[in-house]
């Protein structure tokens, strides 16, 4: 059976899709609204913008691949849908960074977890960033209205072995586990999110909010990237971007300028503050590109008796929160449990050692379980995130300093996450680090996690989930934006994206960035004499 | 430049580092000439293809045949994946591979005293363990680059897949 690709045939139908790798000469354009990125904040934004009968420029660094493309390689996969081909790294090589660049940016690779932005969280923004209007009912009727968009709902196939793993291993200690809501239709269970999903049933930005915007007549420029934006006086004056070569990595000598109304920053929590850095965008309280956070992500794997197979099923269906609630939210860095998927070359990459000790675990990769812990930053006063700042030409790097705080919650992570799998029936538990050599028993893993040196560059931390840099708050002394994602200090320009978040979620974010993406556009679509309609 | 100069000052290294990077100047001129740093070099392969052996023993095929057809091709993979790497990834993996490949450094920083096509097993693969678990932390971000590297282009090739039992991507469509 042939799979529809709906963006082949929406540029067969004549969509205003401009491949900048290919343009002979200049271009400058106009326009109401022009985005940069096109992933969760700007295909919510493209779609909210143009249903209220607005011009719309989307503007992507990345190319436009869609499920024809999408073989379930990570060779391919990775290069083309991942920034710096998935190796991103922080400015020390620490933390290995996952995050989407193509159309749809992370949500056409994410691993399709759903979840609104946790009540605690909510109260954390209102307490110390003055967000008084976010509250969790103030938010409901946003997440609503994007969940029946995105076809977010309970996933009620059964869950695949890796995550069934982590219920019974939970279950068996006493630790609540839940099943995650997941953005897709018609799934068809096959596991390979990561590198695009290759039916269309993931409702990513790729398929339904950036369609519905072309649908309409916006325009969308690839493989451009924005250098600057000309700020004078509190306004942007242009935008000027660069046309890159087919490969996405080189900048061409042809150049592309617009001019709008009003400006959207939705280039992700390292993209979006490295723009405004390059702009010389003012910055007078020194909040630009800092506080930025990760979800510092650690590995467990585990050999088991019986086959695994973590590549096939669903990923991530099923979580344990039991370790962020716990403690206050300020207390020790909490941690959510997730079950990710097994591919040979990520997994190849993540675990540690080489030579033998490395192929005979490599060997056990059928019957493998991983565990992922994703720590909760910008919580705890001695965790206050990194900061994005620019390498000579001009490119973003983000420094973020592994703290006491995050590596305390880096060794109960370890130590839960084995308890759980030798619990579930793991013969061998691998935590992901250098000195780690695996344990044959809960209890020797516990004595070995205990006395792990928790390093840089020894313990592996991953992340998939960016977030700040251009924090929102209710005062101009505290945040880059305000609760609509409209800048303190320029009039004409928004942030909508992972950026504006003032600490860490807590849970994955794409829910997050669509429930508050749509309630700042339809605010931005209103202001900007646009007719809203109603979202979903 | 600054990208070398992050590199080097990374870490705990950089007193050294630095010292041995200015005996260099013939070599750093040679990026500094074209806006786009190399990708893969023939004397970067000459290094790749004496650490995949031993980065990836008990992985590779036991043939040798088929041993150096997937030596061969991780060493391909690796230099395509650099090639995709933006300027500042790329300019850092060339000053790694230069320390490598340069005899003075090879010697001090990695502890091979022979050239790489002449290097022992033992002296290679003392050199990785070394590097891995480091007390200065570039010298760890190094080695990690190269795991990272050549894990990724052997677990890319359907060579690689049978012996840990995976079957590949389903068919669709």
């Amino acid at each position: 059976m042939s799979i529809r690709d709906p963006i082949r045939e929406g540029l067969a139908r004549g969509w205003k899709v401009t491949d900048a790798s290919a343009l002979e000469r200049n271009l400058a354009i106009e326009t109401d609204v022009v985005i940069v990125g096109t992933g969760a904040g700007g295909g919510v934004t493209a779609e909210i913008l143009s249903a209220a009968g607005l011009d719309v420029v989307l503007v992507e660094e990345g190319a436009l691949k869609s499920s024809s493309d999408f073989r379930m390689r990570e060779a391919v996969a990775y290069p083309e849908l991942y920034q710096e081909s998935g190796a991103r790294k922080t400015l020390d090589k620490a933390i290995t960074i996952l995050q989407g660049r193509s159309v749809g940016g992370s949500t056409t690779v994410n691993w399709t977890s759903s979840f609104r932005t946790p009540p605690a969280t909510l109260a954390f923004w209102q307490s110390h960033f003055g967000l008084d209007d976010l509250s969790e009912n103030a938010l409901a009727p946003w997440f609503e209205s994007m969940e029946k968009r995105l076809g977010i709902a309970p996933w009620t196939v059964p869950p695949n072995e890796n995550n069934a793993l982590l219920a019974r291993g939970a279950e068996k200690i006493g630790i609540p586990s839940n099943h995650i809501r997941r953005n897709v239709r018609g799934c068809w269970n096959l596991g390979y999110c990561g590198m695009g999903c290759p039916t269309n049933a993931k409702q990513s930005m790729l398929v339904t909010t950036i369609p519905a915007a072309l649908e309409r007549g916006a325009r969308l420029l690839t493989r451009t990237r924005v250098e600057r934006l000309v700020v004078k006086n509190g306004r942007v004056e242009g935008l000027e971007a660069r046309t890159l070569d087919a490969a996405g990595v080189t900048a061409r000598a042809q150049r592309i300028a617009v001019r709008a109304r009003h400006y959207v920053l939705s280039a992700g929590a390292i993209g979006s503050p490295a723009v405004l850095l390059r702009s010389g965008a003012p910055d007078p309280h020194r909040v630009l590109g800092a506080r930025t956070f990760l979800h510092p992500t650690v590995v467990s794997a585990a050999v088991m008796e019986a086959p695994v197979n973590g590549y096939s099923g669903a990923p991530q269906t099923v979580y344990s929160d039991h370790f962020l609630e716990r403690a206050p939210i300020d207390g020790p860095v909490g941690y959510k449990l997730e079950a990710p998927p097994l591919h040979p070359l990520l997994f190849g990459m993540t675990l540690p050692g080489l030579g033998e000790t490395h192929a005979a675990l490599m060997r056990e990769f059928a019957n493998t379980q991983a565990l992922i812990a994703l720590l909760r930053d910008g919580f705890h006063p001695d965790s206050r995130g990194g900061t994005v700042g620019l390498r000579d030409d001009g490119s973003p790097v983000l420094a973020y300093p592994l703290t006491g705080a995050i590596w305390d919650g880096v060794r109960r992570a370890l130590l839960s996450m084995a308890e759980i799998q030798f619990a579930a029936g793991a013969k061998r538990v691998f935590p992901a680090h250098e000195l780690a050599g695996g344990y044959a028993s809960w209890k020797e893993a516990r004595d070995g996690i205990e006395r792990l040196p928790l390093e840089p560059l020894l313990t592996r931390v991953v992340s998939a989930h960016v977030m700040g840099g251009c924090g929102m708050a209710g005062d101009a002394k505290r945040g880059v934006v305000d609760s609509h994602g409209r800048h303190w200090q320029i009039a004409n320009l928004s942030v909508h994206d992972g950026s504006v978040f003032p600490t860490s979620i807590g849970a994955n974010p794409q829910l997050s960035i669509y429930g508050l993406t749509a309630r700042s556009a339809s605010v931005l679509a209103e202001s900007l004499d646009g007719r809203v309609a109603p979202i979903g | 430049m600054t990208d070398r100069r992050q590199f080097l000052k990374a870490g705990a290294a950089s007193g050294l580092a630095l010292a041995l990077a200015g005996r260099l100047p013939s070599a750093w001129a040679r990026i500094e000439e074209s806006a786009r740093p190399p990708a893969l070099g023939e004397k970067d392969r000459v290094v790749l293809a004496a650490i995949v052996p031993v980065m990836l023993d008990g992985a590779l095929p036991a043939t040798p045949a088929e041993r150096e057809a997937a030596i061969g091709a991780t060493v391909d993979g690796v230099g395509i994946a650099v090639a995709g790497l933006p300027n500042h990834s790329r300019e850092e993996l060339g000053e790694l591979f230069m320390l490598l490949d340069l005899p003075l450094t090879r010697r001090l920083l990695a502890g091979v005293s022979r050239p790489w096509p002449e290097a022992s097993h033992e002296d290679i693969a003392g050199f990785l363990q070394s590097w891995r678990t480091h007390r200065i932390g570039l010298l760890r971000s190094g080695y990690q680059a190269l795991h990272e590297l050549i894990m990724a282009a052997w677990y890319a090739l359907p060579a690689s897949w049978s012996a840990i039992q995976y079957p590949g991507p389903p068919k669709v469509g």
